[in-house]
């Protein structure tokens, strides 16, 4: 078993090595539609390898075969409804809040030659 | 002093008509502007809209009508969509936007007649332990203004504490509501996963995100989430069990009540933050509750679990955030790409972008097996744990944070730092489990927070917990110099 008592946890990951590559964030940015800018890039190579690493405490745990978990409560399932209509248009509400729109449809920069 | 009276206190007097809801709602607001300028707590203040709002709830009671909270004034943090209000969850991505419908909770507090004075300052998305993260710039905490009121809900916690409001709304992913109660001294629930409705709050990890309230007193927090509990067939994971009658149990004897004493939560634990919580343990024994000793094993996983799901919860929920339907959009994009990319990396900020960086991290092809699946058996580890612990005792004790307040920007430069603030925090999100933090005394002259977890769906027993021991203490009546 693990185990970093609480108190050792700062101590623990008070690590220099990087763990990611400036290659691996560009990788990863790209992946999440981020744009980094020149001067961040070396901020978060450097903060992410310490999250990382910090995570990678998981690894010693051991999980054998524990059935992963991805909801709090047990014994949840997608409820079913009436199928009638229950919500009216609200499409000029939402699309206020919009960027650009043109004829209610929303606008982007062309995707299509 | 008005400000210090409790929601039911002031209830009485607007029932009586003693006062009007317009009279309290302007002392409300002349307290606001008088002393939100040294702390920053909010991000709107919608005064206009709180006087015609009160005049209504006066109309309401002059025609008979009572309520528990009709004619109360109280604050929404900017993470709850309010119709027709700018809803900014402390970020430049959402600046602009305005809410286009109510959150469940604040059609409910609207529907009981609460009067909305603003929208509280918070971490951007909910992300920080400091509210040093919000574009709107941090919040100070009104007990000493170079310390951080702690976070995500710091504007709300700070608001409550100088009495600018009787309550406020909150939201705790992994401790964000108890963290910033107990830094600065205020009561802070956490309800069970599911028991108050999610839809309208803006999703940052939507597995361990829940709405609670601030409040100056177990009790008054019972009357708030009377109004805030309750089945909403919108959101898919609300739970449909029976609201308990929360005031009602609040008068219950804790004779025989076990208390469980989390061997984790002491080990290491700062001798004068030890002190107050044993010190609150006698309170309790001589109460009449039992306290015996229970352990977590799985519990020092919390940290790492959580900074794993909720990342890769994030990653997934704000990759709404495109620049084509609501929010901030890049000037001058070149190319769909382009528009996404300056938008997301324009829009959001520092601390955002890397949790959704880690989060995309975990979750992509080669790691999700190291690191996600096995944050979710780790999570499953420590659920257990707490399930096993809840078969001896009715509830388990322990403090809610490691130290008091911080020094504004202390810990902005090592994110893993920051994130061990939630240490004591996180376990109860990881399990749904419910939590409050009541104030249990000064550390450096700094309020300091006891946090109570129990079982699901278990707020009445908390709430009078919380509430015996502060019949029993004054903690939770000390305000802030300046506040009084």
């Amino acid at each position: 078993m693990l185990w970093l008592k609480l108190r050792e946890l700062p101590r623990t990951f008070n690590t220099q090595a990087m763990s990611l590559t400036r290659q691996d964030v560009e990788k990863i940015a790209h992946l999440a539609r981020l744009s980094i800018s020149e001067q961040e890039m070396p901020v978060y190579v450097s903060s992410l390898s310490r999250i990382v690493d910090f995570v990678d405490e998981l690894s010693r745990a051991e999980t054998g075969d524990v059935l992963p978990m991805a909801h709090p409560l047990d014994g949840q399932h997608q409820r079913l409804r009436a199928d009638a209509v229950t919500e009216t248009d609200h499409h000029m509400k939402y699309q206020a809040n919009a960027p650009a729109v043109s004829a209610g449809l929303y606008v982007v920069p062309r995707v299509i030659e | 002093m008005l400000h210090n009276l409790s929601i039911g206190e002031l209830a009485d007097r607007l029932s009586k008509r003693q006062i009007s809801s317009v009279e309290l709602t302007r002392h409300c607001l002349e307290r606001i502007d008088r002393l939100n300028p040294a702390l920053n707590a909010f991000i709107t203040l919608t005064a206009e809209r709180a006087l015609k709002d009160a005049a209504a709830a006066d109309a309401r009671m002059a025609s008979g009508e009572k309520g528990p909270l009709l004619g109360i004034p109280l604050i929404h943090k900017d993470i709850f969509c309010t119709d027709g209000v700018k809803t900014s969850c402390g970020s430049r991505m959402l600046d602009n936007f305005i809410a286009p419908y109510d959150a469940t909770v604040v059609a409910r507090l609207k529907a009981a007649g609460t009067v909305m004075l603003g929208k509280s300052n918070m971490d951007e998305f909910a992300m920080g332990s400091s509210n040093e993260t919000s574009y709107y710039g941090p919040v100070k905490n009104p007990w000493d203004t170079s310390k951080v009121p702690g976070g995500s809900s710091g504007g709300s916690a700070a608001a409550t504490a100088a009495r600018m409001a009787p309550f406020a709304t909150g939201t705790d992913t992994g401790g964000s509501i108890r963290q910033p109660a107990a830094l600065t001294g205020v009561t802070g629930l956490k309800p069970t996963y599911g028991r108050v409705s999610r839809y309208g709050l803006i999703a940052f990890a939507s597995s361990l995100d829940q709405a609670g309230v601030f409040a100056r007193s177990a009790g008054d927090a019972a009357a708030v989430l009377q109004v805030m509990a309750g089945f909403d067939p919108r959101d898919s994971t609300s739970v449909d069990v029976p609201v308990p009658d929360y005031s009602k149990a609040l008068g219950e004897p804790l004779k025989g009540l076990k208390i469980g004493l989390l061997r984790e939560f002491f080990d290491g634990l700062e001798p004068r933050n030890a002190a107050l919580i044993e010190e609150a343990l006698n309170i309790y024994t001589g109460l009449g509750a039992e306290t015996r000793e229970v352990s977590l094993p799985h519990l020092p996983l919390s940290v790492p679990t959580y900074y794993v799901v909720a990342p890769a919860e994030c990653s997934s929920n704000l990759s709404r955030f495109d620049g084509v339907r609501f929010g901030y959009r890049c000037s001058n994009p070149q190319d769909l790409m382009d528009l996404y990319k300056r938008s997301r990396g324009e829009g959001f900020g520092a601390e955002v972008k890397r949790r959704i960086m880690t989060g995309t991290y975990v979750l992509s092809a080669g790691y999700f097996d190291a690191y996600y699946l096995k944050a979710q058996k780790a999570r499953r580890l420590i659920t257990d744990d707490f399930r096993a612990a809840f078969e001896k005792v009715d509830l388990v004790i322990g403090p809610t944070t490691p130290t008091p307040a911080f020094d504004i920007g202390a810990k902005m430069n090592d994110p893993v730092l920051m994130y061990l603030n939630d240490i004591y925090t996180i376990g109860a999100n990881l399990a749904g489990l419910p939590g409050v933090s009541v104030p249990c005394g000064f550390v450096d002259d700094l309020p300091m927070g006891l946090q109570l977890i129990g079982p699901h769906f278990a707020e009445a027993t908390l709430l009078n917990a919380a509430h015996q021991y502060q019949q029993a203490t004054d903690w939770h009546k000390h305000a802030p110099r300046g506040y009084e």
